[in-house]
């Protein structure tokens, strides 16, 4: 491994520490009782089989859209999609989850498939735009966001809506359309396994595959990508469909794996963490199976804080802006890797 | 001792890469002359002068101005100081007017706004004094290269400049500009200007400077009188004699046509006519040179030829192909090569290793990939011979191509487009800016693939390579063909120099020859 | 379709159109101001919305409209200051500086919303202040006009102002001269002594200023209270008015008001009974499809060229 890649992995960690020193900051200035409360966010996650749960299952869609996210960046593409795909793939899965009559282990992957399709179709739209004619995507795909959230709300409203119950919450999903739970004690279902398996094609799609060739040379050198023969408008297409598909498998898999029915009101959110455990994971399929556990055992650890002490879960988005200012900071300990690059080179 | 107006003594910089890009440099400057600092390309020139306008700190050594030790932190600190420096490529804000860019950082004020009525008088008024003329309320960006380079030198002169630094100012220049240009800064001598004058064209040396100071390899080889010196003498300083880079070109074994461009013209965005009526032919088996100063067309031809610009007039045949309904992917299925201008560009994808920048005009075929996955151990395979039959160097395949020199990226280049066999190559000035043992080792590997049946254009600035390489060499200038020459036996630079520069013609007969 | 007319051709609708323009305003000049220098701020939305918390905040705090805006004005520019060190001097990729300061603000106003207020959702709790309505004498009389010109709140005349300041800067000023040769050419700055560094440093601290502004009125202004994620895009709209508007502030503007107007409608037809769902993503419907017209424009003009 060359030094400059080890130095890389170093400030990374540095990174995460910082964001957990500055997490115990924040409770210090906020919390009542600190020195409990900073013990409940580091240690309590590993206190119970059910809080170890909750990190698996906290973990599956981060890997869903940090994957996404990671393809995105290694084309140097900033969409920022992620969070409506999520929502609306979660939305129109739903139908399928609800009404069709497949049986079990093809009701569940009937939905995914439609929920990536979705996610595949919606992104081709800011990606088109993109390819074609040179459109921000971060700006079109931020709008499709607040569109999708639209449609997506339209559809829960209109015809996903139990009348039965109180809340805005759509009919309850058929019994053979949930993911299975895989821990019994837990609520870890299938789509743990099938996050992981799918880093794992990312992975070979990325770094084994032409088509991972060619976007890993579009994303780091466009002119030479051309010159070179690949087709790049096609290479912004590609990658925009495949980070589409797994945002959408994401979300649908989130809504058939945890909840009954689908239940969100509000876009879930995953678009910028997906961004942030991209970073952690220098983009790589694999490590942001690692990026996306980190996170969220974060994210277990502030919510236990936030149940025994008053200080809100928020607090989580503070810790990752540091870590994406630290992490993509070039100079952030410039000097000690000078040195240590230097040091290599006498070796 | 002589009293100098400026000296640099011992002068060392390497970079943080481990680079030496001086060693022992040694240059000063007399008051009212001009200096020429001339050398090689990668001799060290560029860094010097960077050192003498505070754009890069020397490693060691130190640098006197009027008897008074200077260390320079910024160009803001050398202009404070006299010092003015003209770039190759120009350092102006091309929407803002000709007088704009000279008063940038130094605007005269009407209460919170900029007055641009004396802006325009002050451009005015130094234009006159220094009598180089420019339209203050012209748009930079529709100024030919020649005005623009007057608005370098005025905004350095601006600047209260006493030193002029000016960075190969003759490349971009037609003669006619260039005869002005001389007589410019003859006119600013006598007004007491001292002029640092970097070039590598011997002729213009000659004519221009008071002194000469030769770099090679880092260093200074010496400092002469111009009068004192022959052309033939500050040649071999330049050169020196420490590698034998001699090619010995077999006698030319004419095959098929590969390359075939016929009345093609062009008409850029601006509305200037870059290419009229081109027409030439390249066979099989030989290198067919074309000589010129940039500028003169040849990116547009190179780009038309490789379908970065879409070709609407006349046609292009590679391998008897036309080009015309052709996408970059297609031209990439032949058997083609192309070593562009700019490497960092276009010619590498810096992040990755030189393994996967070996692959990436062929990463699709049979040998690389079987229709999804990429072969990784044959392509390692590949990169390892080529890393070794080029003498890259580097710590293996899996090194960073942005982490290697100059020389090496080129060399990294030149293997990928050479080594698949190609039937048409297009060499665009494949040694500029690399050292002589590289640009040795691409020497050769072009004239390889010559003798073995590929059609080569060769399109260079640089006229030694151009008669070292060519079979026969056409001079490029304003958009068209005006000279061409079946051999190269007997041909120089200076007669080439006549051509190019505009001043001499071939008859439209011996013009039409270049389709063989 | 009628009642569609009549709810369009009236005084209110068109006050409402500069209503909510304002925020568009302030933020598509701290984009032109940023990007003009060649540091696209895309932190706009973020930066308005910690704005927004702080003018809110602060004026209950001080019960003073005005030491909210003062402080508003203040977090924005502290915001913009905090992405300027980290993409100008620790050279972190712009965008991701971006990202990372709307993830900050979004989640950063919800912490400190919760621990003011003791709510998630909105500030209604807390008694923060307004910036008053201006009532212009005379030209609020003129029948018909007077309704639409006059009576608005302070920060959308300022909103005017911010756009005529923004030309004149940059038009005019050797400050602007700077900016605009920084973004172009930052060598060219370089060479004659201007600090490249420097000078896109104040580009994103204007930036954060028009922000402070655009996120003070949200808050102290458009409503009288804080709710999360209250920018709810505007800050993107303003980025795509910019690019639409070619960095000119006032082609911009322009670019701004017509989204004003799509943003306006949604408002208006909201109360025709149409799916309030689909009506609310009219402004970003209307982003999306100016943003593609524009580029495929842009690029068949550069095809045919």
């Amino acid at each position: 491994m060359s030094r400059e890649r080890s130095f890389n992995m170093i400030r990374t960690a540095v990174s995460m520490l910082v964001a957990i020193l500055v997490a115990f900051v924040i409770i210090l200035i906020v919390s009542d009782q600190p020195v409990e409360s900073i013990k409940i966010f580091l240690v309590m996650p590993f206190s119970s089989g059910s809080y170890l749960g909750n990190i698996v299952e906290t973990a599956v869609p981060l890997i869903f859209s940090g994957l996404a996210m990671a393809v995105m960046f290694k084309a140097n593409l900033f969409n920022l999609g992620g969070e409506g795909i999520f929502f609306i793939a979660g939305a129109v899965g739903s139908f399928v989850a609800i009404w069709p009559k497949f049986p079990s282990v093809l009701a569940p992957l009937a939905a995914i498939v439609v929920g990536a399709l979705v996610g595949m179709v919606v992104m081709m739209v800011p990606g088109g735009l993109k390819a074609k004619y040179g459109a921000n995507e971060m700006v079109t795909s931020l709008m499709m966001n607040n569109i999708l959230l639209g449609v997506g709300l339209y559809l829960l409203n209109n015809l996903l809506r139990d009348p039965g119950m109180a809340s805005l919450v759509s009919y309850k999903y058929r019994k053979k359309a949930l993911l299975a739970n895989i821990v019994p004690g837990t609520r870890i279902h299938a789509g743990f396994l099938i996050a992981v398996l799918c880093a794992v094609l990312v992975y070979l799609f990325m770094y084994k595959s032409k088509w991972g060739y060619e976007i890993r040379m579009t994303g780091n050198n466009a002119k030479f990508a051309s010159y070179s023969g690949i087709n790049v408008a096609k290479v912004i297409l590609i990658v925009h469909m495949v980070a589409g598909a797994i945002a959408g498998a994401g979300g649908i898999i989130e809504c058939i794996g945890l909840h009954k029915r689908f239940e969100w009101t509000a876009l879930p959110g995953y678009g910028f963490d997906g961004a942030m455990i991209a970073m952690l994971a220098g983009n790589n399929p694999l490590g942001v199976i690692g990026a996306a556990f980190f996170v969220s055992y974060l994210r277990i650890g502030a919510d236990l804080v936030n149940r025994s002490s008053d200080i809100p879960t928020e607090m989580i988005a503070i810790l990752q802006s540091i870590i994406i200012l630290l992490i993509s900071a070039e100079r952030f300990l410039h000097k000690y890797r000078q040195r240590w690059i230097e040091k290599g080179e006498k070796k | 001792m002589e009293n100098y107006l400026l000296e640099m003594k011992d002068i060392a910089k390497i970079y943080g890469n481990g680079i030496v890009a001086n060693e022992a440099v040694n240059f000063n400057l007399k008051k009212g002359e001009v200096h020429a600092l001339v050398g090689e390309n990668g001799a060290g020139k560029s860094t010097l002068m960077k050192i003498l306008f505070g754009m890069e700190a020397p490693s060691s050594g130190t640098v006197t101005l009027k008897g008074e030790p200077v260390r320079f932190s910024s160009s803001k600190d050398a202009i404070a100081h006299g010092i003015g420096m003209v770039h190759q490529h120009f350092m102006l804000v091309e929407s803002f007017t000709a007088a704009q860019n000279i008063i940038l950082g130094m605007e005269p004020k009407k209460g919170f706004s900029v007055n641009e009525e004396e802006a325009v008088r002050f451009t005015e008024e130094i234009s006159k004094k220094y009598n180089l003329e420019v339209d203050a309320r012209a748009v930079t960006r529709t100024l030919p290269v020649g005005i623009k380079q007057k608005i370098e030198i005025l905004k350095a002169l601006a600047r209260g400049a006493e030193i002029l630094i000016l960075d190969e100012p003759t490349a971009v220049l037609t003669p006619q500009e260039t005869d002005q240009l001389f007589e410019e800064l003859t006119n600013l001598k006598q007004q007491g200007h001292t002029i640092v004058f970097i070039s590598h064209k011997i002729p213009e040396i000659k004519k221009i400077s008071d002194r000469i100071t030769v770099m090679r390899a880092g260093k200074t080889v010496g400092c002469r009188n111009t009068e004192d010196v022959t052309e033939k003498e500050i040649s071999s300083m330049i050169m020196g004699c420490e590698m034998d880079t001699t090619i010995i070109r077999t006698p030319c074994k004419r095959g098929d046509v590969g390359i075939a461009v016929d009345k093609v013209s062009y008409i850029d965005k601006n509305g200037v006519q870059a290419l009229k009526d081109f027409s030439f032919s390249v066979r099989q088996g030989m290198v067919f040179g074309i000589a010129g100063v940039q500028g003169n067309g040849q990116v547009e031809l190179i780009d038309l030829m490789t379908k970065k610009r879409g070709l609407k007039n006349g046609d292009i045949r590679l391998n008897g192909e036309s080009v015309k309904k052709m996408s970059i992917q297609d031209i990439r299925k032949m058997q083609f090569g192309y070593v562009p201008e700019d490497r960092i560009e276009q010619g590498i994808a810096g992040h990755e290793s030189i393994e996967e920048n070996m692959i990436s005009n062929r990463y699709s075929t049979k040998e690389f990939c079987n229709k999804i996955l990429l072969n990784y151990k044959k392509i390692a395979e590949f990169a390892k011979k080529n890393i070794e039959s080029y003498e890259i160097r580097c710590s293996g395949g899996k090194h960073l191509v942005g982490m290697l020199s100059g020389g090496n990226m080129q060399k990294v280049v030149v293997a990928r487009e050479c080594s698949h066999e190609p039937k048409v190559l297009i060499a665009e000035q494949p040694t500029r800016g690399v050292d002589v043992g590289a640009a040795h080792i691409i020497h050769k590997k072009i004239m390889e693939l010559r003798d073995e049946g590929c059609a080569v254009l060769l399109v260079s600035a640089d006229l030694s390579e151009v008669l070292k390489l060519s079979d026969v060499v056409a001079v490029m200038y304003e958009g068209e063909i005006v000279a061409f020459f079946e051999e190269t036996e007997g041909l120089n630079e200076e007669k080439l120099g006549l051509f190019m520069l505009g001043l001499e013609r071939h008859d439209e007969e011996q013009i039409r020859r270049a389709v063989q | 379709m009628n009642a569609f007319m009549k709810l369009i051709f009236t005084s209110d609708f068109f006050y409402s159109i500069f209503r909510v323009t304002t925020p568009l305003l302030f933020a598509s000049m701290g984009a032109v101001l940023s990007d003009v220098a060649g540091v696209p701020n895309i932190a706009l939305e973020g930066m308005m919305l910690i704005a927004a918390f702080a003018g809110m905040y602060f004026s209950y705090v001080f019960n003073s409209a005005l030491m909210g805006l003062l402080f508003a004005v203040l977090f924005a520019v502290a915001a913009a200051a905090v992405m300027a060190f980290f993409t100008l001097y620790y050279k972190t990729n712009i965008i991701l500086g971006g990202i990372a300061i709307n993830s900050l603000a979004s989640g950063g106003t919800i912490f400190f919303l919760y621990l003011v207020a003791h709510d998630k959702g909105t500030s209604v709790s807390l008694a923060s202040k307004v910036l008053p309505n201006i009532n212009i004498p005379l030209i609020g009389d003129i029948p018909i006009l007077g309704p639409v010109i006059s009576g608005h709140n302070v920060l959308t005349y300022v909103a005017v102002l911010a756009v005529l300041f923004t030309w004149y800067l940059l038009k005019k000023t050797p400050l602007g001269y700077h900016l605009r040769a920084v973004g172009e050419k930052k060598e060219a700055a370089d060479s004659v002594g201007i600090s490249v560094i420097k000078t896109q440093t104040i580009a994103l601290l204007l930036s954060g200023l028009m922000c402070g502004f655009g996120g003070a009125f949200m808050s102290m202004g458009y409503v009288s209270w804080f709710s999360r994620d209250m920018i709810s895009g505007r800050g993107w709209i303003a980025l795509a008015a910019e690019a639409m508007g070619m960095q000119h502030p006032l082609g911009t503007a322009a670019t701004s008001l017509l989204f004003g107007v799509a943003d306006a409608l949604s408002n208006a037809v909201a109360t025709l009974g149409w799916p309030s769902d689909l009506v609310k993503t009219i402004p970003y419907c209307a982003t999306l499809a100016g943003l593609a017209i524009f580029s495929i424009r842009a690029y068949r003009k550069n095809k045919n060229a």
